[in-house]
């Protein structure tokens, strides 16, 4: 028995911070101490505050090191492990209170998450089928196989209200019913763990920390529907995922829980992976489908929808990996157990990746209808460097921005849309006032333009004729009756492009011109881009009264644009000037200024 | 894998393991002294019985787990026992059959062991 369990995160961003390395040290170290027999090392999935990786867990006490180093393992193993004095000096901040350690739930970045997608992110060995059984795991499976009729299920489902967490927020039940009435000697059940909005990465962390739950609601799916194939399409960009659910699927597939008549009630399912090469497009329903056959990754008109003709032409339901990490947890604890939580018409949590200008970033869970300010200011740890909040990006290349005003209007799927932005797969990027919300907009049309499969002229042609225009006003050459072209083609694209990601692409334009156009008309009137990231409408220029002439920033100048002599004030040359900003990062005297 | 009840009896197996990892307010905490002084008088044997112990009934309610000096050097190997809501009871100078009968009369059988308390040996 092990007095003691050392969790140490495995998930992807800790494992770039080290943590594989971090194992390996501790393991040596315990065995050094002879602790072999009562300490374990437990490699989990996704803490969820990555910001201080690599992080590591101590159980029974709880305590909670951040940002461990090699060098401290000795210290830990030697100290806490043991002699049971917790090395306080690594613990996360947040839990030391003067001489008393808080528990994690205590802390500002747990206290208002309610974790049930990632109830096991963290908690167990994703590498091993008995921990996810320990916690309860592939119960779900035998009550629906053993208890339920498909039909029972689907209204579990229907009445639990979850919906898509993919992105567009479909009614799970729902999907499900149509999929089961449409009569065919072969369905399919599909996973799209293709998941694509720049900062967004919860898909994975629940792939990577408990994999298991995903085939088991798959397989809950199957019966639901009368499937007894499954497809995971996962992007190959995810290589610990992937490697987690091949392990995840053998260890399945020999405890009988996938396979041939799983608790021998006849029912049959059977999972395969399939690897996404990194299309944006292909997180789309039918372009997912369409590669999964081994075509080339495009979409196709709707209707007929998946439901009916999915993939190979037969019924089929795609759900999103948050979205099936929720349905064993509705199963074994009821619909009304989770409509309890969320809003009135977006029931249960929403998991966030919390990124951009806040401090704690990281992954978030939280009860649907927990306001901006609640995620930001509290959970998010506020914006750094005592910086104003200027704007949240939520939805991805999809959605838009959510600007101060809104800061209070509670998160769920119709709140996001009513105010121009939306749930999309929970991507929420902080924005500060240094940020430009043209080049924002500019960012995320890039991205479209490049991800565009080009299938369909609005999409392919219109989103570049809009990253144009908006090349064009960042570069002060924009006019006003550019912002009219701007709202014409993004109506047209948004009725005439053949899938989402053509029809969506627009909103990143058009929500940043309904709240901020006075930054817009900025750059096309004045010429100025008023948060100073816009290079060709700013200048880099040196106040006489401050400068020393300590020939600082002329030495570190890569142009040679600064010239003056030592003791004297110097001068940028605006024509050489490339607008990097060394100098004003190396000025000691506050000197350097841009406008 | 063909049946409910395996399901249920690795699930039984592995809940010890896994519950473990969570601050549960209900269980009961067994406390060893781990410095210098509790190792240097014995205080790893008495650790490992009552783990092995715990582990060998299937106790999933108890921790055993180490703490650093607790002050009382000289009554080193100290093992605390402390139940929710009930008053921490200190054991002193303990070693491995001592702490066995602390398992069983005071764990197992809700009786504290008056005699190996630190209020006895202070008499």
């Amino acid at each position: 028995m092990y007095r003691s369990h050392v969790l140490v995160c495995g998930g992807t961003g800790c494992t770039s911070s080290g943590s594989h390395r971090i194992i390996e040290k501790l393991e040596k170290e315990i065995k050094k101490q002879g602790l072999e027999d009562e300490v374990g090392v437990v490699k989990t999935g996704c803490f969820g505050l990555c910001a201080l990786g690599p992080i590591m867990i101590v159980y029974p006490e709880g305590s909670f090191y951040s940002m461990v180093k090699e060098d401290d393992i000795e210290e830990i193993v030697s100290e806490h492990l043991l002699k049971g004095r917790v090395v306080t000096r690594l613990l996360y901040d947040e839990t030391v209170k003067g001489a008393e350690v808080l528990p994690l739930q205590e802390t500002e970045f747990y206290k208002k998450q309610k974790r049930v997608a990632l109830r096991n992110c963290g908690v167990i060995n994703p590498e091993n089928i008995e921990e996810y059984i320990g916690t309860g795991g592939y119960e779900a499976l035998g009550k629906v196989l053993t208890e339920m009729t498909p039909e029972q299920v689907i209204q579990v489902m229907l009445d639990s209200g979850l919906r898509g967490r993919g992105g567009a927020g479909f009614p799970t039940g729902l999907k499900w019913k149509f999929a089961a009435g449409n009569p065919s000697d072969q369905k399919y059940v599909c996973c799209n763990a293709d998941e694509g909005d720049p900062g967004a990465f919860m898909d994975r962390s629940v792939l990577e920390g408990d994999p298991h739950v995903v085939l088991e609601a798959m397989a809950i799916a199957g019966y639901a529907i009368g499937a007894s194939q499954g497809y995971i399409y996962v992007r190959a960009e995810y290589p610990i995922a992937v490697q987690r659910l091949n392990i995840a699927i053998g260890q399945a597939r020999e405890y009988g829980l996938l396979g041939k008549d799983i608790f021998g009630t006849g029912f049959d399912f059977d999972i395969e992976l399939r690897l996404g090469a990194g299309a944006f497009v292909c997180g789309e329903e039918t372009a997912l489908m369409t590669s999964i056959e081994g075509n080339r990754g495009e979409p196709r008109p709707r209707p007929p929808f998946p439901a009916l003709k999915g993939l190979y032409q037969k019924p089929t339901i795609l759900n999103n990996v948050e979205t099936y990490a929720n349905v064993p947890q509705i199963i074994l604890k009821g619909p009304e157990w989770f409509a309890s939580m969320g809003t009135e018409k977006s029931k249960g949590t929403k998991v966030f990746a919390l990124g951009g200008k806040v401090n704690n970033t990281g992954l978030v869970e939280i009860p649907m209808g927990t306001t901006l300010r609640e995620i930001v200011e509290e959970i998010g740890g506020g914006i750094p460097n005592g910086k104003k909040f200027k704007a949240a990006q939520t939805g991805g290349p999809s959605g838009g921005c959510i600007p101060a005003e809104h800061f209070d209007v509670p998160i769920d799927y119709d709140n996001l849309i009513a105010i121009g932005s939306m749930m999309g797969s929970g991507g929420l990027i902080v924005m500060d006032e240094d940020t430009c919300m043209v080049d924002i907009a500019k960012f995320f049309l890039e991205f479209t333009v490049d991800e565009s499969c080009g299938k369909c002229t609005p999409c392919r042609v219109g989103t570049r004729r809009m990253l144009e225009i908006l090349e064009k006003i960042t570069k002060g050459q924009g006019t006003m009756e550019d912002l009219d072209r701007l709202e014409e083609l993004a109506a047209h694209l948004s009725s005439n492009s053949l899938c989402a990601l053509g029809q969506t692409a627009p909103n990143p334009v058009l929500s940043t011109l309904k709240y901020f156009k006075d930054e817009y008309i900025a750059h096309i009137v004045d010429k100025k881009c008023p948060a100073g990231v816009c290079k060709d409408l700013l200048q880099y220029k040196i106040d006489p009264d401050k400068c020393k002439g300590c020939t600082l920033c002329a030495r570190n100048c890569p142009n040679n644009a600064i010239t003056g002599k030592v003791k004297e004030a110097h001068v940028i040359d605006q024509e050489k000037c490339v607008k990097c900003g060394a100098c004003m990062e190396k000025c000691r005297f506050g000197a350097i200024y841009k406008e | 894998m063909k049946s409910l009840e395996e399901l249920q009896a690795i699930r039984a197996k592995m809940q010890g393991r896994v519950g473990f990892r969570s601050e549960d307010e209900s269980q009961t905490r067994v406390v060893v002294g781990m410095a210098t002084c509790g190792i240097a008088s014995g205080a790893r044997p008495v650790l490992s019985a009552l783990a092995d112990a715990v582990q060998e009934e299937g106790l999933n309610n108890i921790n055993v787990t180490q703490t650093g000096c607790i002050g009382l050097c000289q009554y080193e190997p100290i093992v605390e026992v402390m139940e929710p809501g009930k008053e921490k009871v200190t054991y002193v100078k303990m070693n491995p059959e001592k702490a066995m009968e602390v398992f069983r009369l005071h764990l197992k059988g809700g009786q504290v062991v008056t005699k190996y308390t630190l209020a006895a040996e202070q008499k």
